[in-house]
């Protein structure tokens, strides 16, 4: 049977690994249909109808269209709450109101840094463009500081948000496994002893190990 | 006991969650929070906020940062009270929840700059620049989705609307002319949420 969920964008952006894993997780099956981004088709009208700022993923099932990574898991952790990884967005609004907040913040403190530096550091060596090394320095500074935090806070806690692996921890894998695998820094994570051992778990979960696979392919 | 609200009354995210508490007709204490002191830096603060940086909400044991997770916890806990800021029906609140993370994610981080810009004042006029095209082009898409809906999530006021208060406070006040030139939609749907009294209420204790 045709699935009705499909998801628009290469397996190698960040934002669209992001949802892959999620519908990996709660054991959605999808169909994934490329986009070259080489040949702009992400800024042709038919793909601005679907994501009006011409970027990946856009993401379609039976009920709708939507757009923006964080977005699309959060719609798909409440739609199939029971199967697959339950919890992935809690189960009662304390918790909710946790992974909330480090979503939060993986969206406005992790993903800013780690972003420029995937950029620079993976991306733009591929396609041969000159790399900014104030840039990957101011980066690395602010990065540096982020987790720090991260490390305090998983000292403490399993994962991010609690006991439970949740859209928090999920939402990080993308930049973090560029940064460790395809770049001299990954000692900014391994050399942090709560964040490496909170890496070690979350990266080694069957469905981000299939989405590397996918990346890889 | 009334909730705690720890920040600062120049702070965009404090005001995010203001806006929030006034809709929601809730009871509050508003700490103010001494930056220049660097009081958002001393242990108890980091208690509250691990990242040093307001605001910050207090409710009984439960903390939370991040000002778009409290909104959303207030907006939740405080359901049938004041304004309903939430979509009911999933696919409606999944298209709220595309238009909250899509000022978090494209609106948010060229409207920092081009604040940090105005407070510090020391910017090469480039840097603005870049950062003011960005906003403009999000502006546009803006634009074109207000034209099929009367606010971002649909045909009411939600939290994807009032997430960006604090920025088109500062859009209005600085550079009216120019932000909403040839964008009717957003000046119409800005005018709109601007004048809402609980935001007039924060925009009275804002310095911009």
């Amino acid at each position: 049977m045709a699935t009705s969920v499909t998801v628009y964008g290469p397996p190698l952006s960040t934002a669209v690994s992001r949802v892959l894993v999620c519908l990996l997780e709660k054991d959605v099956p999808f169909q994934l249909v490329p986009v070259s981004m080489a040949k702009m088709e992400h800024k042709k009208p038919d793909f601005i109808k679907m994501q009006p700022f011409g970027q990946v993923p856009a993401f379609q099932d039976d009920d709708i269209t939507l757009f923006e990574s964080r977005a699309i898991c959060r719609y798909i952790a409440e739609k199939y709450p029971t199967q697959g990884t339950a919890g992935l967005y809690g189960t009662n609004p304390l918790v909710k109101a946790s992974i909330d907040q480090w979503l939060e913040a993986e969206s406005q403190s992790f993903n800013p840094p780690s972003s420029v530096l995937t950029f620079q550091l993976v991306f733009a060596p591929r396609m041969k463009l000159k790399q900014d090394e104030a840039l990957i320095k101011l980066n690395e500074g602010k990065l540096v500081k982020v987790l720090d935090v991260y490390e305090n806070r998983l000292g403490s806690s399993r994962y991010l948000a609690g006991d439970e692996f949740s859209l928090a921890d999920l939402s990080h894998l993308p930049n973090t496994q560029f940064l460790v695998d395809k770049t001299d820094r990954a000692e900014l994570f391994t050399s942090r002893k709560n964040v490496s051992r909170w890496w070690s778990e979350i990266s080694t979960r069957p469905a981000w190990k299939k989405v590397v696979e996918m990346q890889n392919a | 006991m009334a909730l705690k609200l720890y920040g600062t009354v120049s702070s965009d995210g404090t005001q995010r969650v203001q806006a929030c508490l006034h809709e929601k007709e809730v009871d509050f204490e508003f700490i103010s929070v001494n930056i220049s002191a660097g009081e958002h830096k001393t242990p108890r603060f980091i208690a509250r906020n691990p990242f040093g940086e307001v605001p910050a909400l207090e409710d009984g044991d439960v903390t939370l940062f991040e000002s778009r997770a409290i909104t959303q916890y207030i907006a939740n806990k405080y359901e049938g009270k004041g304004t309903d800021l939430i979509m009911k029906d999933p696919i409606q609140l999944a298209i709220q929840t595309v238009w909250m993370d899509t000022e978090n994610q494209r609106f948010d981080q060229p409207f920092s700059k081009l604040i940090e810009a105005a407070i510090e004042g020391d910017r090469s006029g480039q840097d603005v620049r870049q950062y003011e095209k960005k906003l403009e082009s999000v502006l546009d898409v803006y634009e074109q989705r207000l034209t099929e809906s009367k606010y971002l999530a649909g045909d009411r006021f939600t939290l994807a609307d009032l997430h960006h208060l604090p920025g088109m406070h500062f859009l209005r006040s600085t550079k009216a002319k120019g932000w909403f030139q040839g964008r009717p939609h957003v000046r119409a749907w800005a005018a709109d949420i601007l004048s809402r009294p609980a935001w007039v209420k924060v925009a009275a204790m804002s310095p911009w």
